[in-house]
Formats: structure tokens, C-alpha cells, sequence
């Protein structure tokens, strides 16, 4: 997964947590400790794509305008990298078995990790993440 | 609201009764696209008349209707110690009526199904979903399930 994917993917579930609150884009590089550069730009696509609204003025910002329960991590990331196509293998023709054998093994990784991403919408994982702190003050 | 969307508060969840092998068969039929009598007739007889305690063939029907009409069903049992595995909750059995979903009858079979394994002192529950089913995957991580320990393995013979 690619940074901008990363990045987005954390943005979008801190401000689908209080989808009423309004987070600038500095607060959330503070937090995740990214470069706010970097991260306006991502915020910008996730704008572009509806998922997020900015707000302007003072206390401006940005706040979650998707629907958390239909978004998947999956839909997030093609957002950023394309991850529609098949699995590839280079120079199909000259590959070797052994070329093949690795090309295989990456393909079957590549399907599972697909399936997880295209399962898991924001919504499940704010549920998580509660279950996560559940756990932790439990121990 | 149609008599086809109950609200949540009109669904029952209980064991399955002999009656509802039709209505199973049925849904089954027009989830999978497959018709497998033979298979529920078994499943039932081996499910829900013997060893209650550790096997649990679970419906969801609409409560408030003269006849209970079947809209959801799980199927789990306990299984233990296969490859080293301490005992769990294995579902391998669950489908919602297409046109109500979206309405918590899925997560109340789950949580029965729970329920009952948690009854029968086991902690953890497991099941198996292919990996193009996103309803079902996204139902089950939804509900908290996450990949297990285990992998599953097959070659064509």
C-alpha cells in the first residue's frame, strides 16, 4: 500500500469517528506525524471523491461526508493506486518455472489481500478499534 | 414498512423445526442458485436432533405473522482438536432473505449462534467465506471477525 492510500485511509477514519467535527488538516499530520504537505494533497482527492467536505474559515477544516458503512478500505486505495488489474507477470513468454512459481505465490497474496481490503469499510474499522481499547483496558 | 421488512423487534430467533426445511431449501436455492434438498434434510437430521448441546441449526422468522416465515438461518457446531485446535465455534451455514437485509437479522443469528457457543464454554468462533463473497465477508468482519490463525489449503485431484 502506498503512503497517499495510507494516509487517507487514516484521515478518513479519524474524521468518520465525529463525522459533526470539523479537523484541520495540520491536526491530523500532528497526529499521524506526516507532513502536512503531503497530506492536503491526499485530503484534496478524498474531497474530490465526496468522502470528505472542507470548510472554510475559522475553526475550518475538514469533516467525513461518505458513508461509512458502504466504503471499503478497498475503494479508498483505488483512489490512489490502480488496483483493478490482474495479477501480471512480466515477459510472460520468457519467464522461467521458477518465475512462474514466485508469480503465483504473489498472485494468491495479492487475491487475499484484495478480498480483506474490499471487505473492511471505514465503519468496521471504528468498530475495531473499539473493540481494540476494550481489550486494552480489559488487560 | 411490507410484510417483507419486519421490523427487528418482530423477529424471532429459534432452533429450526422440521416445517422449515422447505422455506431453508429454498433460500438456499436463491442465495447459492443451487437446490440441495438432500443435503438440508441431512443437515437438519444431524443438527438440530442429536448432540443439542454442541450443534445449533438457528432461524430467524418474522414473529408477528400467524405463520412464522423463515427470512434468515445459521448452522454451527463445536468442533475441536482438529490439527491441535482447542475447541471453537464453527458457522458453516448462514443466509439472509435478499430483501431484508440491512436490518439486523443477520447480526442477531450471529449473536445467537454466539450466545449458544459461549453457553457450551467456547471462546472463540470461526468460519470460512470465499473470498469473492464480499456480503458475507463484510458481514462477518462487521461483526468483529478477523483472519484466523489457519489457512485453508486445497489442490485439484
Amino acid at each position: 500500500m502506498q503512503k497517499s492510500s495510507r494516509l487517507a485511509i487514516f484521515a478518513l477514519i479519524e474524521l468518520a469517528s465525529d463525522p459533526e467535527k470539523q479537523v484541520s488538516v495540520a491536526e491530523i499530520g500532528e497526529k499521524f506525524r506526516v507532513s502536512t504537505h503531503h497530506l492536503a494533497k491526499v485530503m484534496h482527492t478524498l474531497g474530490r471523491a465526496g468522502l470528505v467536505k472542507s470548510v472554510r474559515g475559522v475553526g475550518g477544516g475538514y469533516c467525513f461526508s461518505g458513508n461509512a458503512r458502504r466504503v471499503t478500505l478497498l475503494d479508498v486505495i483505488a483512489l490512489f493506486e490502480d488496483v483493478s488489474g490482474d495479477c501480471k507477470l512480466n515477459d510472460e513468454g520468457k519467464a522461467t518455472d521458477v518465475e512462474w512459481a514466485v508469480f503465483d505465490i504473489m498472485c494468491e497474496i495479492d487475491d487475499i489481500a484484495k478480498a480483506t481490503l474490499g471487505a473492511t469499510t471505514i465503519s468496521t474499522m471504528l468498530m475495531q478499534i473499539e473493540r481494540r481499547k476494550g481489550r486494552a483496558a480489559a488487560e | 414498512m411490507s410484510s417483507a421488512e419486519p421490523e427487528q423487534s418482530e423477529i424471532e430467533i429459534r432452533r429450526i423445526q422440521s416445517g422449515d426445511i422447505p422455506a431453508i431449501i429454498a433460500l438456499d436455492e436463491r442465495v447459492t442458485e443451487i437446490a440441495k434438498p438432500e443435503y438440508w434434510q441431512d443437515i437438519y437430521e444431524r443438527y438440530s436432533t442429536r448432540r443439542l448441546d454442541e450443534r445449533f441449526f438457528l432461524v430467524a422468522c418474522s414473529a408477528g405473522e400467524a405463520e412464522c416465515k423463515v427470512l434468515g438461518y445459521i448452522v454451527g457446531a463445536v468442533r475441536g482438536w482438529e490439527f491441535g485446535s482447542a475447541p471453537s465455534g464453527w458457522v458453516f451455514g448462514f443466509a439472509v432473505e435478499a430483501d431484508t437485509r440491512q436490518q439486523g437479522i443477520g447480526e442477531k443469528l450471529f449473536m445467537a449462534i454466539s450466545a449458544e457457543f459461549t453457553a457450551a464454554d467456547i471462546t472463540t468462533i470461526r468460519t470460512m467465506v470465499p473470498r469473492q463473497n464480499a456480503l458475507h465477508m463484510a458481514f462477518f468482519r462487521s461483526e468483529g471477525m478477523v483472519a484466523g490463525p489457519y489457512i485453508q489449503l486445497e489442490m485439484e485431484l
